[in-house]
């Protein structure tokens, strides 16, 4: 029984995952063209609502090429090692709590006794580790397929790739580590369930700003998508993929967008949980029993997530909106010499905060302010003086 | 015998690989490249992503318009003109009909020339629109991209009601212009010119103080003004690097002279200060478009085109009573105009720079050679000077800066 529970489950979320990711181009599509003063696509369907259907149709139909001098096996497995890890980061998010025990109080149980939620795949002990792992396989596919294409564009962007990984995968473990530090915990349950309060964008506003740029970079969206850089490397190191192989590169990259939204919203945004949720549920079951109390606690809290993931995407889309790419070599010295030193900072005054203040509500207060001060000394030492602006060789008429 | 035509390798463009360093790599950029802004091919010699060598390689957008104009009539290539840079056709057209207007000392009109100046500094309003929008858009700020082109759609809207045509306008010729403004032309200049000014200010909140913009265009592409002055380079290009070189200042032309307006100045010629330089240009091309704006209205009613009818046509109702006229209209249309045997430099500055056109005349209806200084060909050259020892990335924002038009460079 619970065998079948977890396939149906891995089925409906692989599905439910893809879908989003289908959506989620029809989704930048229109707020793209909205904020560029156009009207983006709305041909298929109402409101361009079967737009991904007719771009998978699309891809699907193209001629599938493989370049005479690629390395043909490394060059076909390449996506596929793309999109099976932006697929298996999912296992271990906490979408909702929909205890299928019927007992909605016991998503609120620490010990997570009698809690059967079938909106999280698994609950392991090393959650965290297990997205910080295998977010950065993710990066095997993208370099592989730029050595492999036998391209010379291709292979600058798989080198671009694994240049920004190093640089940014310390700063995103230094992020997520100060999490776990103030929750002490690995587990992603509990630390959307110690979120009830304050949530974790408080305590760890200098770790949040950390995991939003290196996560940004990770999944390379802009202002970091020099890995695929349209205007310098003509696509990157989907250059030479066509047909269904790049779609399936494409699938990849915004799975992981979805995906570290995800993360961000369980880290710092308290997961599902929303102030006012527990005493729904109660609500909820007092008034009209046990399951509809615990079905509703699921389907709410779900929205909530979706909600909160929704608003990031947003932001990623707005950001690609507006800001032009970044550089390869300041993308590392941003890394390397800004976002790891205040990853490390901020590992310190977690840990100091947390040891000399007693208190969880007032430790968070005192790291959010010390958070902030950092923010704002490291916004000022990194501000470049103003280029001096242009003079104007006055000239008067002649009449 | 058959003429083969030889493409060369990108070896034989770059060269030997700079001393020391023998595991570079040679990519080849374009013709068919999204940055190149046309079909440029650039062979660039690359050591890891730091550019050692750049050669520009053109020609693929080659039409022969110099030679087409050999065998034309001076009044018919008048069309090929609009042809070459294809972002400012109106500053082509009254570059080629000032040389012959020099040639033959052919007076023009007040207002005529009045509605020239003002349509070519909307003109360079337009192309300098069109510039921003793919210099953004190569840095991957693709929002400014549509926006510049949104305001450019008001301009191509006042050339549409004045000739046609919103891009191919063929409105100067010889003597004047080709017909007279349509009566609802002074209202809407005014609506376009006094909207775009405000929407300048937004590009510059989008990008002059956008940090990720300084990092891409700040000391990135620099050429001092020596330099550039040897390259040759000219126009906004050249302005960038501190020399105070404007056309419209330097040699007026269409009575320039008698306009108020100040020549923006860079001080370090990087892609920046070129950046800059085009933002206050097209301020500066507004305030002379309002002037001449208010001249227009202050002119009045009167003609476009000379009289001197062995240059411009009869009016209709003379030629069905005037036996001259009648003459005149048939010689014009049937062999053209014949300048004085001589030869005649006319330079504009167009929104690339010095435009120049060299015409040489035997006396006969048509041109014996027609050459055109072409801003965007020049300003290329020094493209290798800028790039070398750049990223990758830089060279594609700073030759977005130079601001090429491949149909100029090619003609």
């Amino acid at each position: 029984m619970d065998l079948l529970i977890l396939v149906i489950q891995c089925f409906v979320i692989t599905l439910a995952v893809t879908g989003g990711f289908a959506y989620l181009t029809l989704f930048e599509r229109r707020v793209l063209a909205r904020l560029q003063n156009r009207v983006g696509p709305n041909r298929a369907g109402p409101n361009g609502f079967l737009q991904p259907i007719a771009d998978a149709v699309k891809l699907f139909f193209k001629e599938d090429i493989v370049p005479s001098r690629a390395d043909k096996w490394v060059y076909l497995v390449a996506p596929a090692m793309a999109v099976i890890p932006a697929l298996i980061i999912w296992a271990v998010i906490p979408f909702g709590c929909l205890n299928i025990n019927w007992d909605y109080a016991a998503c609120f149980n620490q010990s997570g006794a009698g809690l059967h939620n079938i909106l999280q795949i698994a609950d392991i002990d090393v959650g965290v580790l297990y997205l910080l792992a295998i977010t950065s396989i993710g990066v095997y596919g993208i370099t592989l397929a730029g050595w492999a294409s036998n391209s010379k564009y291709s292979m600058l962007g798989s080198i671009r790739s694994s240049a920004q990984l190093i640089s940014y995968e310390l700063a995103l473990g230094c992020a997520v580590l100060s999490v776990v530090m103030t929750y002490g915990t690995f587990s992603t349950r509990l630390i959307v369930l110690q979120q009830g309060g304050l949530w974790g964008v408080v305590p760890q506003i200098l770790g949040f700003s950390l995991f939003l740029v290196a996560s940004t970079a990770e999944v390379v969206r802009a202002p970091f998508d020099l890995v695929e850089a349209e205007q310098e490397l003509a696509g990157g190191y989907t250059t030479e993929y066509g047909s269904m192989k790049f779609a399936l590169f494409f699938m990849a990259e915004y799975i992981k967008l979805i995906a570290v939204s995800a993360i961000a919203v369980t880290f710092f945004f308290g997961g599902w949980r929303f102030p006012g949720l527990e005493t729904l549920g109660r609500g909820m079951t007092e008034l009209a029993g046990p399951v509809v109390g615990a079905l509703v606690m699921g389907i709410v809290s779900l929205a909530a997530f979706l909600l909160k993931v929704l608003f990031f995407l947003f932001l990623s889309v707005w950001v690609r909106a507006s800001w032009p790419r970044m550089r390869y070599d300041r993308l590392m010295t941003f890394g390397w010499k800004w976002l790891l030193p205040l990853g490390l900072l901020n590992i310190v005054y977690t840990a100091v905060v947390f040891v000399l203040v007693p208190g969880q509500a007032v430790a968070s207060v005192v790291l959010c302010g010390v958070g902030l001060i950092t923010m704002g000394v490291a916004a000022g030492l990194s501000r470049s003086a103003r280029p001096a602006g242009i003079v104007k060789a006055a000239r008067v008429s002649g009449d | 015998m058959a003429q083969t035509f030889h493409v060369p390798a990108p070896q034989e463009i770059t060269g030997p690989a700079l001393a020391g360093k023998t595991d570079t790599m040679v990519l080849n950029m374009g013709p068919h490249h999204p940055s190149t802004h046309g079909v440029l091919r650039l062979v660039l010699e690359l050591d890891g992503e730091t550019v050692l060598n750049v050669a520009p390689d053109i020609g693929f957008l080659h039409t022969g318009i110099e030679k087409t104009m050999e065998s034309k009539t001076y009044q018919k290539a008048v069309v090929l003109t609009d042809r070459m840079d294809y972002l400012a056709p109106l500053s082509n057209n009254l570059c080629y009909a000032l040389a012959i207007e020099k040639l033959m000392q052919v007076e023009v009109p007040e207002r005529a020339q009045v509605v020239r100046v003002m349509l070519t500094e909307l003109q360079r309003v337009s192309s300098h629109l069109v510039w921003l929008a793919t210099h953004a858009l190569d840095l991957a700020a693709m929002s400014v991209f549509l926006y510049a082109f949104r305001e450019r759609e008001q301009i191509l809207d006042l050339f549409e009601m004045v000739s046609g045509a919103r891009m191919m306008t063929s409105y100067f010729r010889v003597g004047g212009l080709a017909y007279p403004l349509p009566a609802d032309f002074l209202p809407t200049a005014a609506a376009c010119i006094e909207s775009l000014g405000p929407r300048i200010d937004e590009y510059e909140d989008l990008l002059t103080n956008n940090p990720l913009w300084l990092e891409r265009t700040v000391d990135v592409g620099v050429i001092d003004a020596e330099a550039a002055v040897a390259y040759g380079l000219s126009g906004a290009n050249l302005r960038a690097s501190g020399v105070n070189y404007d056309v419209r200042t330097m040699t007026p032309y269409s009575g320039y002279e008698t306009y108020t307006f100040d020549v923006p100045l860079g001080r370090n010629g990087d892609t920046f200060d070129r950046y800059q330089v085009r933002m206050a240009e097209m301020r500066e091309s507004l305030k002379i478009a309002r002037q001449a704006w208010q001249r227009l209205g202050e002119l009045g009613p009167g003609p476009i085109m000379t009289d001197d009818r062995k240059v411009a046509p009869p009016p209709k109702e003379e030629i069905t009573h005037s036996m001259e006229s009648l003459i005149h209209h048939f010689k014009l249309w049937t062999e053209g105009y014949k300048p004085p045997r001589g030869d005649v430099y006319v330079s504009v500055e167009s929104p690339r720079g010095a435009l120049g056109c060299y015409l040489v005349s035997d006396g006969s209806p048509k041109p014996w050679r027609v050459h055109f200084r072409a801003p965007s060909f020049v300003n290329l050259q020094g493209l290798a000077h800028m790039a070398r020892g750049r990223l990758v990335a830089d060279l594609i924002a700073l030759t977005a800066s130079l601001d090429p038009v491949l149909g100029e460079v090619d003609r």
